[in-house]
């Protein structure tokens, strides 16, 4: 990281901890926040948190590591989520995953060389009368069919 | 937002806004505890703890501070019901939440909120400033002096154990979100090792009608164990898949023709973590004395492989065990292998029947709730669809 970002960085994590209060139960929400806007939480920003929260940097890994929307490595500017679980699975999720694929040219777990989409399943959306679901960055589409994902696809900047 | 025209003798019946928190700041904290316990109202978040047990013991713990959390992580495969609630009723679930407030004597509430339902946080949070402004949240609330109390949202980030009261707690506490060990409970050591009363989203829409219909009038619904009526999320084969509010005590056959389901094989009932039911025992009810359930109801049809569901299951629980105890850890691993190798046609009888073993010792080994249940989906699918299973391969259907 530049010297500027770094000091963007602190910045931000301050207005974070100013807003969120400095405590442990502060951690997540913090968390979550520089996930959202920066799509992962470098290693510069977890030291951050961590020193403003008086906190050891390894707590904050390991709380980052536990949970499935957090990570440590960047990921694409969109984060195209298809739902396994059983009720979306027997709706269909094969063929959708497959379409996407073949119009991505990658896999699920895997992001396009243009850092625009990372493709990944998720466990029970919480869509299942309406299968297969998506979730697009956090917004959820139903009933998606492999001509309608594309769609989607099309519609992400 | 979606339609609001549904159908119930009890969630889904008439209620205004508000309307049990002007009711509740008149009577006292022992009458709310009375109407609930003649309610004999059970948690609907699937363990059916009676709620009026859990608010007597919160209100009775002596401490400056409590919470009142709504557990709002909604993960059980099959389960959407919190979904329309707080879509729908949000009016139910927080002014149940602060009837809570009121009785045990919290100040703050908060609603853990999945992070998968994030596209919900902005409508929930309008919400809640409107009842900012009503004086249904804040500072002597509805002219009740001394009465304070707000509610805030906190969102998960994506792990099914959060929905584990006690690992909930440690995931707003900003810990990883591992179970502990219980006792202690929440009700005496919970969220910042304050007493806390952890409860459904569902269990707090039910507390609403409660106070204003009174705890008698609910217990006339429903079955004398299981009182009142549930919210069952539909789906898998049949025609209507959806949300239905039914009472207690209903049959799966009843429910099987209600969402229009023709030719099924079996019901899953309490998602994976309950318990598959095979056609010939489709007159079993729906309730706590015989198949008790959060509310998940997952149908499938002839044409499905019931091993393909089991794998799946398992699946499930192999990603979102914690890891922190070594019979969920290990033993969901070695299930689904289990699960591949009959798949593959690759076991042994004598091997399969030490992994039923393994399973019954997760039931009771297992430090909580999902390493306690996630055998069940083993146990009984394997058990009522041998046939199925081992002379056909499992190759049946698709
Ligand atoms: C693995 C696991 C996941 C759970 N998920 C939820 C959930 O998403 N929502 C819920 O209300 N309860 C869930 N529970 C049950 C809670 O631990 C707790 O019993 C419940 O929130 C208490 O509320 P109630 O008494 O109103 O039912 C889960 C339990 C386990 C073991
Ligand atoms: S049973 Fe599973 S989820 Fe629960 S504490 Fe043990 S490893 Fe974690």
């Amino acid at each position: 990281m530049l010297v500027f970002e770094k000091n963007n960085m602190t910045d931000e994590i301050e207005q974070l901890v100013n807003k969120y209060g400095k405590s442990r139960s502060s951690l997540l929400p913090i968390l979550q926040d520089i996930q959202r806007k920066h799509k992962f939480i470098p290693d510069f920003a977890q030291q951050e948190v961590a020193r403003l929260l008086d906190i050891h940097p390894v707590e904050v890994y390991s709380v980052i590591t536990f949970y499935s929307f957090l990570n440590t490595k960047p990921k694409g500017r969109n984060i195209i989520r298809l739902c396994q679980t059983i009720t979306c699975d027997l709706a269909g999720k094969e063929n959708i995953a497959k379409a996407i694929e073949r119009e991505l040219g990658i896999k699920f777990g895997e992001t396009t060389k243009d850092n625009k989409i990372t493709l990944e399943y998720v466990n029970c959306l919480g869509m299942c009368d309406q299968g297969p679901a998506l979730l697009v960055n956090e917004r959820v589409y139903s009933k998606v069919t492999p001509e309608k994902a594309i769609q989607i696809l099309n519609e992400i900047k | 937002m979606e339609n609001k025209k549904r159908e119930g003798s009890v969630i889904f019946s008439p209620y205004n806004r508000g309307e049990a928190i002007k009711k509740v700041v008149t009577i006292s904290r022992e009458d709310v505890l009375f109407e609930i316990r003649e309610s004999k109202l059970k948690g609907r978040g699937g363990a059916g703890f009676p709620t009026a047990t859990k608010w007597t013991l919160v209100s009775a713990a002596i401490s400056d501070e409590k919470y009142v959390v709504c557990n709002a992580d909604e993960g059980e495969p099959g389960t959407f019901k919190d979904r329309v609630l707080l879509l729908e009723y949000p009016e139910l679930i927080f002014d149940g939440m602060v009837v809570a407030g009121y009785t045990i004597g919290a100040k703050k509430g908060i609603v853990y909120l999945r992070g998968e339902y994030e596209y919900m946080l902005k409508s929930l949070e309008d919400y809640l400033e409107s009842m900012r402004k009503d004086n249904l949240l804040g500072k002597n609330i509805c002219g009740k002096d001394g009465f304070d109390f707000d509610i805030s949202i906190r969102l998960g980030s994506g792990a099914y154990v959060c929905g584990e009261e006690t690992a909930l707690i440690e995931s707003l506490e900003g810990q990883r979100g591992e179970a502990r060990n219980r006792p202690p409970y929440p009700v005496n050591t919970g969220y910042l090792g304050k007493p806390t009363t952890v409860n459904n989203v569902e269990t707090f829409a039910a507390v609403s009608h409660i106070i204003t219909k009174g705890g008698s009038w609910f217990a006339k619904f429903g079955t004398d164990k299981s009182t009142g009526a549930k919210l069952f999320s539909v789906s898998g084969d049949c025609e209507k898949p959806g949300v239905y509010e039914l009472p207690w005590g209903t049959s799966i056959n009843e429910l099987l023709e209600i969402v229009g389901a023709k030719n099924t094989k079996a019901v899953q009932v309490g998602g994976a973590s309950g318990i598959c039911i095979p056609k010939n025992q489709f007159d079993r009810k729906l309730g706590y004395e015989d198949a008790p359930t959060g509310g998940s109801i997952i149908i499938f049809n002839e044409s499905r492989n019931m091993l393909h569901v089991l794998k799946n299951f398992m699946e499930f629980f192999v990603e979102e065990s914690c890891g922190q105890c070594t019979p969920c850890r290990i033993g969901n691993v070695k299930l689904l292998e289990g699960v591949e190798m009959i798949e593959n046609s690759n076991f042994t009888f004598n091997y399969l029947n030490h992994l039923k073993e393994l399973g019954k010792t997760m039931q009771v080994a297992s430090k909580c709730g999902l390493g306690q249940s996630s055998p069940n989906a083993f146990l009984s699918i394997i058990e009522n669809f041998k046939d199925e299973i081992f002379n056909n391969g499992g190759k049946n259907g698709k």
